[in-house]
């Protein structure tokens, strides 16, 4: 693997960029691996990075239906957090926080991760209270949290409406000061580069399309470019784990839903932190491209269709003009969705499936691109290990019918999270 | 934005309508342990074809039962239910 740096970069500006190698290789499918990866999303090409580099295995492919990253890590909002309130929560994410600290050496690749703080705003008193607890209960756990009034949001925000009758006056906020975000493709690009260096086959366009079984154990994938064997498969596909699962016969604990994104025209700085609330369901941050980017709640009903419901681009402008009127004079560049696996305590599933070697790293609904080093660290230990590592395992497949659900919001059995 | 017809309403806009749950994981209240577990968490998830409860609640208020599919956004069937339903 060819090293990137600044002076490689300045040396090859030279001759115009003509001189740089393919970042990853392009190879043909095997007969054979010893560990499969369905999905070339961030957490599948990270799950193969990590069985490579701290397992050392060698014969390893991420299968891809598409292009590596088109799924939800290229259509992301790239908020990166582990502010959570359930520890079993807060340890999954802040294992992957700090590994998001460290990812740009560790790739020799620049996933642009800016730690500009991750802020829920309170707009009425029962919010701060429930600010704080959270707050507390982040402190508690050792994370990094400031609770902010009024005054001290109006001075970090000044484009904010801090006016006594704003739509949604704002009483205080929550702040991660290591929170921020990321660039998403980068974070694809960077983890196949690293395994392909290793040794991974990365193979796009190759589609999954049925599981190959002797006595109730996994043996091998049938894929739109033949069949492949294989001892263990780790599906990662987000949207679709429900869909790859019950290719296998197995029904999983979700229901696909989508969760739509939108930008502004670029405009210069404007807002240098992330913005959210969660009583308005609306967030808010500043690429570093300078457009806006917009998210809100998911369209909440069973879809594949990666097209958004126009009504919620209207709710999200809505509430977003209402936190900031100045957004009001921008103009909508773009909007697209993505397939979420929303599960049923909204919190995802890191697990062997009931099949001997089919192994599943779902359910991530709309918050797993901040967990993709994470995920990837401890779903590879579990497929190399057989054993979930201790942070995986509250988020086995079995705790729903245990009744012992990871519910954040303690909003039941329903596909929602928040 | 899907357009639903409702058969007290007639055709009216996604907006009014909330998706409840898909019919599979409908609990009946002498429901066992395991039938629970089964229609509550071991899900189809179609993509394709599903039946699913929407209610009309910016409108009449009414449960309805659809045919429709989730990657055409196709409605094939809208019925009120029935009692024993
Ligand atoms: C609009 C939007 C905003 C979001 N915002 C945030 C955010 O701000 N912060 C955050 O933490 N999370 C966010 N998320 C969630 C986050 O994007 C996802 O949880 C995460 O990126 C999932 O990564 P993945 O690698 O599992 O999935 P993906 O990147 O979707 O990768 C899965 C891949 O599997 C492939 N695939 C599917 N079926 C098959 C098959 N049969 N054979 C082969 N390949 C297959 C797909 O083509 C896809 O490329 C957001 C999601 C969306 C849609
Ligand atoms: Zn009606």
């Amino acid at each position: 693997m060819k090293r990137y740096s600044s002076l490689g970069l300045l040396t090859a500006g030279l001759t115009g960029h003509t001189s740089w190698p393919r970042a990853w290789r392009d190879p043909a499918p095997k007969a054979r691996y010893d560990i499969v990866i369905i999905g070339g999303g961030g957490h599948g090409l990270a799950t193969a990075y990590n069985l490579a580099k701290r397992h050392g295995l060698r014969n390893i492919a991420v299968l891809e239906k598409g292009w590596i990253g088109g799924g939800n890590t290229g259509r992301n909002t790239t908020i990166v957090r582990s502010n959570y309130r359930l520890p079993q929560m807060q340890d999954l994410m802040e294992f992957s926080l700090k590994l998001w600290e460290t990812m740009t050496d560790e790739l020799n690749y620049n996933v642009m991760f800016s730690q500009r703080g991750a802020i829920f705003l309170g707009h009425s008193d029962s919010d701060m209270t429930k600010l704080a607890e959270r707050g507390d209960a982040m402190l508690a756990r050792g994370l990094d949290a400031e609770l902010l009034t009024r005054e001290q949001i109006a001075k970090m925000i000044p484009v904010l409406d801090m006016s006594r009758d704003a739509r949604f006056p704002i009483e205080g906020g929550l702040n991660q000061p290591r929170g921020g975000s990321a660039r998403h493709d980068a974070v694809a690009w960077g983890y196949a580069r690293a395994a392909d260096a290793l040794g991974v086959d990365i193979i796009q366009n190759c589609e999954v399309t049925g599981f190959s079984m002797r006595g109730g154990k996994v043996e091998g994938l049938e894929t739109t470019r033949g069949p492949i064997g294989a001892d263990k498969v780790g599906i990662c596909v987000a949207g679709h784990s429900g869909q790859v699962a019950g290719l296998a016969g197995v029904k999983l604990p979700v229901e696909s839903q989508l969760l739509q994104a939108f930008v502004t025209e670029p405009i210069k700085p404007m807002i240098d932190t992330v913005i959210m609330s969660q009583s308005v369901h609306c967030y808010i941050s500043q690429s570093d491209k300078g457009e806006v980017v917009l998210g809100g709640d998911p369209d909440n009903y069973p879809t594949y269709s990666q097209r958004g419901v126009p009504m919620r681009l209207e709710q999200v402008a809505g509430e977003a003009i209402a936190l900031i009127p100045a957004l009001s004079k921008l103009r909508m560049l773009r909007s697209w969705a993505g397939t979420t696996d929303m599960s049923f305590d909204g919190a995802p599933i890191l697990d062997e499936l009931p099949i001997e070697g089919l192994y599943l790293s779902g359910g991530w609904c709309y918050g797993g691109f901040k967990a993709t080093p994470g995920s990837g660290w401890l779903f590879a230990d579990h497929l190399a290990t057989g054993q979930a590592h201790p942070i995986a395992r509250p988020f086995a497949l079995d705790r729903f019918e245990r009744g012992a659900t990871v519910d954040e919001t303690g909003a039941g059995p329903k596909a929602r999270d928040r | 934005m899907q357009l639903i017809a409702c058969p007290h309403c007639g055709p009216r806009a996604q907006a009014e309508f909330e998706f409840d749950r898909s019919v599979e994981s409908v609990l009946t209240v002498d429901a066992t342990e395991a039938e629970a577990v089964a229609r509550l968490y071991h899900r189809e998830n179609p993509k394709g074809w599903s039946w699913e409860l929407w209610r009309h609640s910016a409108g009449c208020g009414v449960f309805l039962k659809l045919h429709r599919h989730t990657v055409t956004h196709e409605i094939a069937e809208v019925s009120l239910l029935d009692a024993a339903q």
